[in-house]
């Protein structure tokens, strides 16, 4: 399966951070099965949606979209800005076509500054997934700057939690395949 | 609705329309070369005339896996080649192109056809020819508006004054030749939302609406929505004609019609949108109340004619050759359409 891990800050650290971290536990334990592409937005040159048609974007736009397309499993890691998602991660959204996201796995990995932050996944990032048709991972990594030191995440619980995100993220991925391929297979055309 | 040579006491026009696209077999893998592509669509439309189906139109669309970009041209060809049928564009994309020019190719193909020629305008769901042809997308709706504005003008008038934002004035121009009679029936391209259907209301000009899947009731309020709005400004909806395109394939069971069929569209669909069709509504397409025109011809008429019922429409028009379709297939399908499939429809809806 093609994983995307999506990193949708072009600021800071920490959401890279911790996208590393989930990549690594990704190739640990998934080399064989999970084909992994971390795409850090801070290292991408991408434009603002025009409306055009996601195989219409050209360069770094292009590469982007046309990556998260082909993915079976996106894992969004996305800081809080202002009480939202960024607009960089946003802005990737709104690249693709409303329903780019039927038939993948989205997960969703979360940095924020607060804890007073932590239900914005749940009211802001999970309704634009939903609508876009992403089979969801309901339960996200929540990661405060306490948990960080110099690049490198300090608690072992966060760790875990990564840990099992990646695994919640290979599972649902393959079980929905699974029952897609049967449903399919019984329409019969 | 003569006046966009509609006659309803004929009953219900059936059509058949290309994009022009330009796709691999997916069940072989094979692509056919452009210049076989174009030969086909011709003699498909060579077919349709002999099968007595009353309208043939070809799209525009300049991406990669579509052949009739120059589709004036192809359907020059198609006047020549056919006796009867009508023969449009579905659609010319007017926001990129001088309307000047495309009235004189399609005045033209009238004239080669002997007024057999419409004109259907759209604005492009596919937008990357705005940068091929050298256009801002950011001028998106005001591009089709203005342009639009002067196709109609053109039609209308055989001495044009005209300024704009997007094109150098025309000081008493006269755009030649003119069509056989006199004028063209120019419709408007619409897709299935209701706010593209209300401004083809306002302009007040025939309604070419695209459907891909779904509730036949759905579409029903887009055309409620035109007619309301032509009613707001003052026309006689009556008066208009409303024409639908989507969908069709038919063989000996709905079954078979899927089978047949989901592979072109969901490959096809992949390449020129980015996205297949996902099986679950292509499934329903089958049912009598979905739009999708899929079924055995017993199936396919009782569908039409409900469709009928419910859009009170003038004009139906097929597109079965979608992803690389196998030409004997089309050809098949014209054979069905034009022995059992238009003489029941023509039975049933045309005034005795």
């Amino acid at each position: 399966m093609k994983i995307v891990a999506l990193s949708g800050s072009n600021v800071g650290s920490k959401t890279r951070t911790a996208m590393n971290y989930t990549v690594e536990a990704l190739q640990e334990k998934y080399a064989d099965t999970a084909d992994v592409t971390l795409i850090d937005l801070a290292e991408y040159d991408v434009q603002f949606s025009d409306g055009r048609n996601y195989l219409e974007y050209e360069g770094d736009t292009g590469y982007v979209t046309k990556a998260i397309m082909e993915a079976d499993a996106i894992i969004i890691g996305t800081p809080i800005f202002q009480a939202s998602i960024p607009a960089t991660l946003k802005n990737i959204f709104d690249l693709l076509p409303v329903n780019a996201f039927r038939d993948k796995v989205v997960s969703m990995l979360v940095t924020a500054g607060s804890a007073k932050h932590y239900l914005i996944a749940e009211q802001q990032l999970k309704p634009i997934l939903a609508y876009m048709k992403a089979q969801m991972v309901q339960t996200y990594v929540f990661i405060e700057e306490k948990d960080f030191y110099r690049k490198e995440i300090t608690s072992d619980d966060v760790k875990f939690r990564i840990e099992r995100l990646a695994e919640d993220t290979v599972v649902l991925t393959e079980t929905y395949a699974k029952i897609r391929e049967e449903k399919e297979a019984a329409y019969d055309f | 609705m003569e006046k966009y040579g509609i006659n309803p006491s004929e009953g219900l026009e059936f059509g058949i329309y290309t994009l022009g696209d330009h796709l691999p077999n997916p069940v072989t893998g094979e692509r056919i070369s452009a210049e076989e592509r174009i030969q086909e669509i011709i003699e498909y439309a060579k077919l349709a005339d002999q099968a007595g189906i009353d309208f043939f139109s070809v799209g525009e669309s300049h991406q990669e896996f579509f052949a009739t970009q120059a589709h004036a041209v192809v359907l020059a060809a198609i006047a020549q080649a056919t006796k009867n049928i009508k023969i449009a564009s579905s659609s010319t994309i007017i926001s990129t192109s001088d309307p000047v020019r495309v009235y004189e190719n399609f005045a033209t193909v009238d004239l080669i056809s002997k007024g057999r020629a419409e004109l259907i305008a759209g604005r492009a769901s596919r937008v990357g020819l705005f940068e091929l042809l050298g256009y801002d997308l950011r001028d998106y709706e005001e591009l089709y508006e203005e342009k639009f504005d002067l196709l109609r003008q053109i039609n209308e008038e055989e001495v044009v004054n005209w300024s704009g934002e997007y094109r150098a004035p025309l000081r008493n121009a006269k755009v030649l030749p003119r069509p056989q009679k006199g004028k063209l029936p120019i419709w408007r391209a619409v897709g299935g939302s209701p706010a593209s259907a209300i401004r083809a209301g306002y302009a007040g000009v025939p309604m070419m609406m695209a459907h891909l899947g779904g509730p036949v009731s759905v579409f029903k309020r887009t055309i409620d929505s035109y007619r309301d709005a032509l009613q707001s400004r003052g026309f006689d909806p009556t008066e208009f004609p409303v024409a639908t395109a989507g969908f069709f394939y038919a063989a000996e069971t709905s079954q078979q019609a899927l089978k047949d069929m989901y592979p072109h569209i969901n490959e096809g669909m992949k390449r020129t949108n980015g996205q297949g069709f996902p099986k679950q509504h292509f499934a329903q397409g089958i049912d009598p109340h979905n739009v999708m025109n899929i079924g055995s011809p017993q199936e396919i008429i009782e569908k039409i004619l409900y469709q009928h019922e419910v859009y009170g429409h003038q004009r139906y028009i097929a597109q079965i050759d979608f992803g690389g379709v196998p030409f004997e297939r089309l050809q098949k399908n014209i054979e069905i359409i034009g022995t059992e499939i238009l003489p029941a429809i023509k039975k049933y809806t045309a005034k005795k």
